[in-house]
């Protein structure tokens, strides 16, 4: 029955002021049971407080053969992370 | 065992707290029978979770009961060894999965009246019975809501799902009058505000389930002739056959642990 069935990318925020994040996917005719579906699959042992389901054929993904042109340029722009500050001593919650 | 009657207050609240109890049991044990056999995973999932919030429920109406008995008697004690007429189950509970859409009309029945019954029993006199509803109206306001929306997918879905819809729902009509049966053992308790007067449960139950049977686009609730009996042990062929393998193990094993 399931491959008559869209499938669904699963989010779920953990506790409020977090993101949600991608946990997995499930199959279901429509959003409404998606949501049910990714409850009944994914909260069983209290994993969040917030659901998002997304039909898995509306997310835009890059193109894995240019992951190479995408990504790799960033390897050698080391100064690009903020660690060549000396943090004073007085500064908290850094 | 004494015979319960309305004189002995205490026999009659074991009688009501069995009543409680083993609907969700022996509808929580029928919901296990899907484990691995469900049309997909995730319906698998959806019927377990049912499932085992029902047999939660079991193990603390059942404890109560034991407790109220004064026997000696725990949960599993009650649930794994009474024979199938000591049990007060409504006849509902005990039907056959048959395929989905019976176990989904079976489940939306059950689930929108027990609902009420909870809601109401969250303020029982009773104050044990009263945490414990309190606690299962959250899981059971789920179960009503999940099965209504299969009801309205399979009632307004392609021409096979409505009629396994149709089909499921004409099984279980004749098992609905019980839900809302009081009788002179529950009399005393809903004087009491122990218990909840189960007729006065009939106007609202009536009501939902005609607003979700007209989304499902299908016919009217039917009312044909009511089969009754549960509430005092006269049970279908199906309960021995569920009893069987859900009390197999502690009966030849007792006092088995792992």
């Amino acid at each position: 029955m399931s491959h008559d069935w869209p499938l669904w990318e699963v989010f779920i925020r953990t506790k409020g002021g977090l993101s949600h994040k991608h946990v997995g996917s499930v199959h279901a005719p429509d959003g409404e049971l998606a949501v049910r579906h990714a409850r009944d699959v994914y909260t069983r042992r209290l994993e969040g407080v917030s659901l998002w389901v997304v039909r898995s054929s509306d997310i835009v993904a890059s193109d894995p053969a240019q992951a190479g042109p995408l990504f790799a340029p960033a390897e050698t722009k080391i100064y690009r992370h903020p660690t060549f500050y000396d943090i004073p001593d007085a500064v908290k919650h850094i | 065992m004494a015979a319960p009657s309305p004189s002995r207050p205490d026999a009659a609240l074991f009688d009501y707290l069995l009543r409680l109890g083993d609907d969700s049991l022996i509808l929580g044990q029928r919901l296990t029978e899907w484990c691995g056999h469900a049309p997909t995973l995730e319906v698998d999932l959806s019927l377990a979770n049912i499932g085992l919030d029902l047999i939660g429920q079991a193990t603390l109406f059942l404890g109560v009961a034991g407790e109220v008995e004064g026997r000696g008697r725990d949960a599993d004690a009650l649930a794994f060894h009474r024979d199938a007429h000591a049990f007060r189950n409504c006849l509902l509970v005990e039907q056959p999965n048959g395929d989905f859409a019976r176990t989904i009309a079976r489940q939306w029945l059950f689930s929108t009246w027990q609902l009420a019954l909870l809601e109401g029993l969250s303020t029982s006199a009773e104050r044990r019975i009263a945490e414990i509803a309190e606690k299962a109206v959250k899981e059971v306001r789920y179960h009503a809501d999940l099965a209504a929306d299969w009801v309205v997918r399979l009632g307004d879905g392609t021409e096979e799902s409505r009629r396994r819809m149709i089909d499921g729902l004409d099984w279980h009509w004749r098992f609905v009058d019980e839900l809302f049966d009081g009788d002179p053992i529950e009399q005393p308790l809903v004087e009491a505000g122990i218990a909840v007067d189960r007729a006065a449960l009939r106007p609202g139950f009536d009501a939902t389930v005609g607003a979700v049977l007209e989304a499902a686009t299908l016919p009217a609730a039917a009312r044909p002739r009511p089969i009754k009996g549960g509430r005092v042990g006269h049970h279908s062929e199906h309960l021995g056959h569920l009893l069987a393998p859900m009390q197999y193990l502690p009966r030849a094993y007792p006092g088995a642990v792992w």
